[in-house]
């Protein structure tokens, strides 16, 4: 195991912890702002994705389409919110979960009506190519775009969010929203503009992973699993809880899978090691969410005092 | 009163022995959910080999009865019990996913209705568990793997790393692969299923530099790793093989150009030469305006094997029997070209190699360039007590 094989795996995790921070950024927000569980998150990146994929053949550029699938995203998910989720506001967490998950059903088929069952989003060609960051350590350009522009995001995110208005406004009605009320907030608005932010950020993922990725109907789902994991680690509500629990996640999830076998390898016997090795790595990102629930309930970083 | 009803009686014998009036195909597959692409394409070549025949099945009105299963065993089982129980159809068929058509057809065979299998044909089922009821169009389910294996061979790759999901189907591939891989193992890996990013692997690919990548990643996982493969530039280290529905055209569509020069084994490519083919491929373009995948091919062939059997039988399908034995000589053109069935009625046939290169329009499909295996069977017909 040599320290290149460790410097690409640790490229490889903080990649898919970034991508796991927009999805998990909306989210938690969402989530933590509204009191609401939204299912149908991963149903905004899915059509993030293939919205991109038009926006990208009709137009004939990457960046255009890229772009321009962003605020479609965010109209879709505010049209969405305003129709249809502020109703469920009051209700209780059952009552959200039934709705959103019906609609990732009505998403998913509708979905299937328009573009059919999977969608091709062509990598750009000046990026399709590995980079030699060190010598022998190959990387791929697409990846290292898919790190600078989480990167960017999460700074612009963390920037927005502790110094401006906006974000005062937002983080009063994460960590007290009935004082918020009082205070005379806007929180109508308020909501709908988060849930435009989310949509958009989830699309901005969807859109970037697409050309690594299948973008096909139910592509949603899976990933938005990683992401309640991930917000549940970094405390709900706490944008800057979502970037370190999706850096811990992505990271765990990478180094576990690539050397977790190898380690039981070490110590097992081989028939052991190849049984147990990738079954461990498949939980390592769940072990890690319930040693953080043990200890900080709340996750790492609380947004409610 | 008592006149009447023995006329109609007389008529009920009369029109009896006569054979049937229509023939009722119930059909299961997987038609909605993120696995429906397989399930569609089997269908809608099912339905266009009927269409072709004018409505019609070995000269009898079809009747194709469609369920979908939503990719779980235990709605495919409901369908099957309606289809045999309320419906009583004459044949059963469609069934994508191995684990669906274990809990599904047990029924059929209860019940000596014929099940043929457009897909799935797991390899209980050709061994210790082999019915007279089932008759498999497709391939067994080791076979693809068999031929990669044994092009691996062919071709000197000393050592080869595999990566498979982690469940039954993965390992079964893998092991298919290693019976007629002679060289070295570097490494087995198991990901875990409907995994989506591949990045950790490939980078431990890279760094074993290995002769050759096998890889058995059905679905959305083959796309992601098919599309990460390539961007990581390990495409132009490391040749990379696929069985042949890893890189047909429900993978070739959302990868795109990343599938060019991947090599594959099948028993059917798309420009296969024979009459049968040629009338097949271009009816399913010019129906559906898509290029037809392996799946299409067994869909249409599922057809057309029972096509023959009824004709064979003159229509009475009352006699299963007769059907059987008409079924088993399997007396028609099958767009892979020859082929016959074992004694566990699994298929003997050819296996090819191909390779995704572009054709005269300019589209990528997977042309034939050799044979790997001649009159293959399986591994496991020997344990089929079956005569």
């Amino acid at each position: 195991m040599s320290l290149i094989l460790i410097a690409e795996q640790s490229l490889n995790g903080l990649q898919f912890g970034l991508m796991l921070f927009l999805l998990a950024a909306g989210l938690t927000l969402v989530f933590g702002i509204m009191d609401m569980i939204n299912l149908a998150h991963g149903s905004l990146y899915m059509l993030g994705a293939f919205l991109a994929s038009t926006f990208v053949e009709l137009t004939g550029s990457f960046t255009a389409g890229l772009l321009l699938a962003l605020p479609a995203t965010a109209l879709l998910g505010m049209l969405l919110e305003m129709s249809l989720l502020r109703t469920l506001y009051a209700r209780d967490h059952l009552a959200q979960v039934l709705a959103t998950f019906a609609l990732i059903l009505i998403i998913n088929e509708l979905t299937r009506l328009v573009w059919g069952s999977d969608a091709a989003l062509p990598m750009p060609g000046a990026l399709s190519g590995p980079v030699d960051l060190l010598p022998g350590l190959p990387y791929p350009a697409y990846r290292l775009l898919i790190i600078a522009v989480g990167l960017v995001v999460a700074v612009l995110l963390f920037v927005l969010v502790t110094k401006t208005k906006v974000g005062m406004l937002v983080r009063a009605g994460a960590s007290n929203r009935e004082m918020a009320l009082a205070m005379g907030v806007n929180i109508k608005l308020l909501f709908t503009l988060v849930f435009g932010a989310g949509a958009a950020l989830c699309a901005l993922a969807g859109a970037l992973l697409a050309p690594l990725l299948a973008v096909q109907v139910g592509m949603g789902e899976n990933i938005l699993i990683l992401a309640f994991v991930v917000i549940v680690i970094g405390g709900i509500g706490s944008v800057r809880g979502a970037l370190v629990g999706a850096l811990l996640v992505g990271v765990v999830d990478t180094i576990g899978r690539a050397f977790l076998p190898i380690l039981f390898g070490a110590f097992f016997q081989p028939r052991v090691a190849s049984a147990a090795g990738p079954a461990i790595a498949s939980v390592a990102i769940y072990l890690l969410m319930a040693v953080v629930l043990y200890f900080r309930p709340q996750g790492l970083f609380p947004a409610r005092g | 009163m008592k006149i009447k009803l023995l006329a109609a009686a007389l008529l009920f014998v009369a029109v009896s022995a006569q054979g049937a009036d229509k023939v009722k195909i119930g059909f299961i597959s997987t038609l909605s959910g993120p696995s429906a692409a397989i399930g569609v394409d089997i269908r809608d070549a099912f339905q266009l080999a009927v269409k072709m025949n004018g409505g019609k099945l070995g000269g009898l009105p079809a009747e194709v009865l469609v369920g979908d299963d939503q990719f779980k065993p235990d709605v495919g089982r409901q369908l099957a019990e309606k289809n045999i129980r309320v419906d009583k159809v004459n044949f059963l068929t469609g069934i994508v996913f191995s684990n669906i058509m274990l809990a599904s057809v047990p029924i059929a065979f209860e019940n000596k209705t014929i099940y043929v299998s457009p897909n799935a044909a797991p390899s209980p089922m050709a061994g210790k568990q082999c019915n007279p009821y089932l008759f498999v169009a497709s391939w067994p389910n080791d076979a693809y793997h068999e031929a990669a294996g044994q092009h691996a061979t062919n071709r000197g790759y000393k050592n080869a790393y595999l990566i498979a999901p982690n469940y039954q189907a993965g390992k079964d591939s893998l092991t298919g692969f290693k019976r007629y891989y002679k060289g070295r193992v570097v490494a087995e890996v198991y990901t875990q299923l409907g995994q989506l990013d591949y990045a950790a692997e490939l980078a431990q690919v890279r760094a074993a530099k290995p002769d050759a990548l096998y890889i058995f990643l059905p679905g959305g996982m083959g796309i992601n790793f098919i599309k990460q493969f390539v961007a990581s530039g390990l495409s132009k280290d490391v040749p990379l093989i696929v069985p042949g529905f890893g890189d047909d055209q429900d993978i070739i569509r959302p990868v795109g150009e990343a599938t060019l020069g991947l090599f594959d084994t099948a028993h059917w490519a798309i420009d296969f030469n024979n009459a049968a083919n040629k009338k097949f491929v271009a009816a399913f373009e010019k129906e559906y305006r898509r290029l037809p995948t392996v799946f299409a091919a067994q869909g249409w062939d599922t057809a057309m094997l029972i096509d023959a059997a009824v004709r064979d039988v003159k229509g009475k399908i009352e006699d299963v029997e007769a059907v059987r034995k008409a079924m088993k000589a399997a007396k028609f053109e099958s767009v892979r070209g020859a082929f016959k069935f074992n004694r566990n009625q699994m298929p003997i046939q050819n296996y090819y190699l191909r390779v995704v290169a572009k054709d005269a329009q300019g589209r990528l499909v997977n042309k034939t360039i050799g044979t790997v295996f001649k009159d293959h069977g399986d591994a496991y017909v020997q344990d089929c007590k079956m005569k």
